[in-house]
């Protein structure tokens, strides 16, 4: 662990630039398991009845997997309101990411435009466990690219092949996102603060789960923020100022 | 109605993504709440993936998916590669599952 107040060199220059293989690895793993679930979501909205397009539609202009399953539910079930508000309400974290992602995506109009389609949880976290921001960068758009491309191909998998494509719980993918977020933020727990933070908010979003509507819960999360002003925190947080954003993405050794 | 409401989620949700990235430089933000952001975000997606791991609808999940979200946490802990952890969690929780353990 860290000691906040002694003086480190910052340790940016000496990152060899770590070979891409281990990105493309990581991508094509977490772009099979994409297509897995997209399968799935292609086959469920044509065992829900709805129009062939509402999947390829979805898939490319909402691009957000939990608020499609969700909004092609209540869709199926004729509440588009409901569909509608739910969807946003679980997007919501979307904006917070925003903020965090911004200058990783850049200054030009285009990059921003482009970029900000691209925007998922698994992108967040992958860009959050750089360090360097020019491989910030290039894991943003690589990340991005892939998932928006599997994600896509995959639902229109799922059309193709329909109930054959399947349950994600079968082949354990339920597991497989969650496991892969734990991976991918590890490094950012390994700094004591940042780990107080994210566990106080995990904890609250699932005690919150089961009374608020979902997306609520998630967001619920924000509040585990508010460790930062119990008085021993206050100090460390103080001290740990001046490393900045250097604390971020501390665990590139691994 | 159908597709306008999938327009007006897929706006919605655009927009969500795209005003953070615009409004970023926009707002002087101190250094202290720039080091909230990236703080932020991993409290959002820890709740995603405890959730995710912990939660189904608004009950408990059983045992086979945080059996295997388990595994592949430890595995990521240990420093394990993220196909490893990736597919050592479906696998065993797949496998759980298989062996009837929901």
């Amino acid at each position: 662990m860290r000691t906040p107040n002694r003086t480190q060199a910052p340790d940016l220059s000496s990152a060899p630039a770590a070979p891409d293989t281990g990105l493309l690895r990581d991508a094509a793993a977490i772009a099979a398991a994409m297509i897995a679930v997209g399968a799935s979501f292609g086959a469920i909205t044509v065992a829900y009845d709805l129009p062939l397009w509402v999947p390829f539609v979805m898939s490319s202009v909402v691009f957000a997997g939990g608020a499609q399953f969700l909004a092609a539910g209540l869709l199926a079930a004729g509440n588009p309101v409901a569909a509608v508000l739910a969807g946003l309400l679980l997007n919501a974290r979307h904006l917070p990411f925003s903020l965090a992602v911004a200058e990783t995506i850049g200054p030009r109009p285009l990059h921003r435009l482009i970029g900000s389609h691209l925007m998922t949880d698994e992108v967040v976290a992958f860009t959050l466990r750089e360090k360097d921001p020019h491989r910030r960068r290039r894991t943003y758009w690589l990340i991005g690219v892939t998932l928006f491309t599997s994600w896509n191909l995959g639902t229109a998998l799922g059309v193709l092949l329909g109930g054959a494509a399947g349950d994600p719980a079968v082949l354990g993918l339920d597991a497989a996102f969650p496991a892969g977020l734990i991976a991918l933020i590890l490094p950012s727990l390994r700094d004591r603060t940042t780990r107080a933070v994210a566990l106080t908010g995990a904890a609250l979003a699932v005690l919150l789960t089961p009374v608020l509507p979902a997306g609520l819960p998630v967001l619920a999360a924000l509040l585990g923020l508010l460790v930062l002003f119990l008085p021993a925190r206050r100090i460390k947080a103080a001290r740990g100022r001046e490393e900045g954003a250097l604390v971020q993405g501390r665990g590139e050794e691994s | 109605m159908l597709l306008a409401s999938i327009l007006v989620l897929a706006l919605g949700t655009y927009l969500m993504r795209l005003s953070g990235v615009l409004l970023r430089e926009r707002l002087e933000l101190s250094d202290q709440v720039q080091r909230l952001l990236p703080m932020a975000a991993a409290a959002l997606l820890a709740a995603l993936a405890g959730t995710a791991a912990l939660m189904q609808a608004s009950g408990f999940a059983g045992v086979a998916r945080p059996a295997g979200v388990a595994v592949g946490a430890l595995l990521a802990w240990r420093r394990a590669p993220f196909v490893v952890v990736v597919l050592a969690a479906a696998a065993t929780s797949a496998l759980l599952r298989l062996a009837g353990v929901r």
